[in-house]
């Protein structure tokens, strides 16, 4: 036992003496909180909007102005012609155009229906369908207006609510998915990483001829990690409440333990690797790029896993981060027990005993 | 009975496309002093590393204090100390931390064995807190020494412990191996320099994954079967180019300032070599017999044993 303290004692002076290692651990949670809070977010602000008014009346103001009230439109003042349009577009002064055709006030008075014209910069679709959402709302909220007492006939008003994110707080869906992405990248890097760097130093050779036991080399190299990515879990549940204003909803010490699990199953793979690599460099690639992309990809938080052919999805079950994602989500935002998550945990207990087993198993006592 | 046994030891590497160590049989008795000599890539590293039980050997027996190398890993690794050849000590760790944990890793304490490392450790112990990677090689070579002793093993492999060391430091390093030998301690130890062997109580000359020779250093001198002859002259190089020509001479290398000989037959003069020298303007010729040395005996038995393969001294 004294063997094991003296051996993890050593492995924090290693941690705590290479600023790499250092940084990897706290400053890649940081950066990517950061990153994905404030840089990548998906929701639409401040879009140019053109407004080609050939009709000049006062519905046709009214309603630009209510667009204007809106935190979403930047309505260029400057009136171009039709034909600048496409110009526009193409050197990006403008992102969408809308196009009141002339007599636009009257034929919706007299008439009852007007059209109007919207377009939108296809090449990014994801902003042009929100735009156009938007520009439909404001549209149907101002015929309300207008229309006060005077129901139409068989009307049906949706009303849309978002469950859980009322106010559409994009950093909700990604704070489970760069928890899931930063664990999954410091438990399996840098504990790979480490075995790995005995290897090559040549310290293994000692470690192995001496008396301590080959499988307790294992564990006390991965109990220093688990320590530290709970740290590093802390450290991420605290910039997303403080910082990005997400508030944890369910019971903490829940989203604690299945955390810890999550980490034990990534320190099992990073493990399993080391068993399999001689060089720090190929620890690094195979955990960083055989970690990394699966996660990104298949574990639900920046491409929707419904979309995906068949194929995929059930890729997307091999991928541990996919079940931790599905954890935290409801635990987190959802504010839900155990009794709603246990048959995802099963399945994250499945994963880590079986990559554990594989892990200890190979774990070569003697050089090859 | 003897502390290390290799019975018949063969191993490949590269799935046997590469011989590191073929057919080796070697012992060695308690608490002696034994050195394996040879050149890089003899096979003097794979032999350790069988020993050690970090690599089992293809064919053959090996066994360290009455255990088996395969079978018996365990055991043997709570008795042995061991240095491998490429410096392994932490870097990132000072000297002090250093053998802290190799003490408590193995089971022991600094405290414990400290008469046993203590003229070694009080050489370094000014830099207790220096890291090991900023150390001097023979700083290093040190402090892994005393890694490698501090629980008090029976038997010790140092695998080219002196290998990068400076030559005062190498001195140093075996009179503390000769000090170890005198608390009963077995010692195995390698060395591409040969000028160590005489150093050693016995040895085995190695090169190409065969044993050439085990003796004690004196033994395989005085096994030299022929007489050896010391030429010198003003102009070495030429003189060498001439002496390869003689037909006469059996066989001719460099040797620091002198080429050393050895001639065909018995009945060949020496007198005519120095004449036949002389004839083809050679001057400020000596040339006198001398005493073969452990490398004359290298280099005597390897051109045995790979006739085909010069010696790049030759």
């Amino acid at each position: 036992m004294k063997q094991f303290f003296a051996f993890i004692r050593k492995e924090f002076f290693h941690v705590f003496r290479d600023r790499r290692t250092l940084l990897i651990m706290f400053g890649l949670p940081v950066a990517q909180i950061v990153l994905f809070g404030f840089a990548l977010t998906s929701e639409v602000k401040d879009i140019t909007l053109t407004v080609i008014d050939q009709s000049h009346d006062v519905n046709s103001q009214q309603l630009v102005s209510k667009i204007k009230s809106s935190s979403y439109f930047v309505v260029s003042e400057a009136a171009p012609g039709f034909n600048d349009i496409a110009g526009a577009f193409k050197n990006g002064t403008a992102k969408c155009a809308l196009i009141f055709p002339a007599n636009f006030g009257s034929d919706l008075q007299h008439r009852g229906r007007a059209p109007l014209q919207i377009i939108t910069d296809g090449s990014d679709p994801n902003t042009a369908k929100t735009v156009v959402n938007y520009l439909t709302a404001i549209t149907t909220a101002y015929q309300q207006e207008i229309n006060p007492g005077k129901p139409l006939p068989y009307l049906i008003i949706p009303e849309p609510r978002m469950l859980y994110n009322e106010e559409g707080n994009g950093s909700l869906n990604f704070i489970p998915g760069v928890m899931a992405l930063v664990l999954m990248i410091v438990c399996t890097a840098l504990t790979s990483v480490s075995v790995v760097r005995e290897k090559e130093l040549g310290t293994m050779e000692i470690l192995l001829v001496s008396p301590f036991r080959p499988l307790m080399v294992l564990i006390a190299k991965a109990i220093p990690y688990l320590i530290l990515s709970l740290l590093n879990f802390i450290l991420i549940l605290v910039l997303a409440v403080f910082v990005l204003n997400v508030g944890i909803k369910g019971s903490i010490v829940l989203l604690f333990l299945e955390s810890m699990l999550f980490i034990i199953t990534c320190l099992s793979f990073g493990l399993m690797i080391s068993n399999t690599t001689n060089s720090q460099q190929t620890a690094l690639l195979l955990s960083m790029m055989g970690m990394m992309i699966p996660t990104m990809i298949f574990t639900g938080f920046m491409f929707p896993l419904e979309n995906m052919p068949g194929v995929f999805q059930v890729i997307a079950n091999l991928v541990p981060s996919h079940w931790y994602f599905l954890i935290i989500k409801a635990v987190m935002l959802k504010g839900l027990g155990f009794k709603y998550i246990w048959k995802e945990t099963l399945v994250l207990l499945g994963m880590t005993l079986l990559l554990l087993t594989i892990a200890l198993k190979n774990f070569k006592t003697r050089l090859s | 009975m003897s502390t290390v046994v290799l019975d018949h030891i063969t191993k490949h590497y590269d799935q046997g496309k590469v011989l590191a160590v073929n057919d080796v049989s070697l012992q060695v008795g308690a608490g002696e002093l034994f050195g394996l000599i040879g050149p890089d890539g003899a096979g003097k590293t794979s032999l350790f590393r069988i020993l050690t039980t970090l690599l089992l050997p293809d064919k053959g027996q090996a066994s360290v204090l009455g255990y088996d190398c395969v079978k018996d890993y365990r055991q043997i690794r709570n008795r042995i100390g061991y240095m491998p050849g490429k410096f392994s000590l932490y870097q990132d760790l000072t000297v002090k931390e250093n053998l802290d944990f190799f003490a408590t890793l193995f089971g022991s304490s600094i405290n414990e064995n400290y008469a046993l490392i203590k003229d070694i450790y009080e050489q370094i112990k000014p830099f207790n807190d220096r890291r090991a990677g900023k150390l001097s090689g023979g700083m290093k070579q040190k402090l892994a020494l005393c890694c490698a002793l501090i629980h008090k093993p029976e038997v010790l492999f140092l695998d080219e412990p002196t290998t990068g060391v400076d030559v005062v430091s190498r001195k140093e390093f075996w009179q503390m191996l000769k000090n170890l030998k005198q608390q009963g301690i077995t010692i195995l130890v390698s060395t591409p320099y040969m000028d160590e062997a005489v150093l050693c109580e016995k040895i085995a000359l190695i090169q190409g994954g065969n044993i050439l020779s085990v003796d004690t250093p004196d033994g395989i001198r005085s096994k030299f079967p022929v007489p050896l002859y010391a030429i010198r002259s003003d102009n070495i190089y030429q003189l060498l180019t001439a002496l390869r020509k003689e037909p006469g001479v059996d066989s001719s290398y460099a040797f620091g300032e002198s080429i050393h000989i050895t001639l065909n037959e018995q009945q060949t003069n020496m007198a005519a070599i120095q004449q036949s020298m002389v004839a083809k303007g050679h001057t400020q010729l000596s040339m006198e017999q001398i005493q073969p040395g452990i490398e004359d005996s290298f280099i005597r038995l390897m051109n045995q044993a790979q006739p085909a393969i010069a010696w790049q001294r030759k």
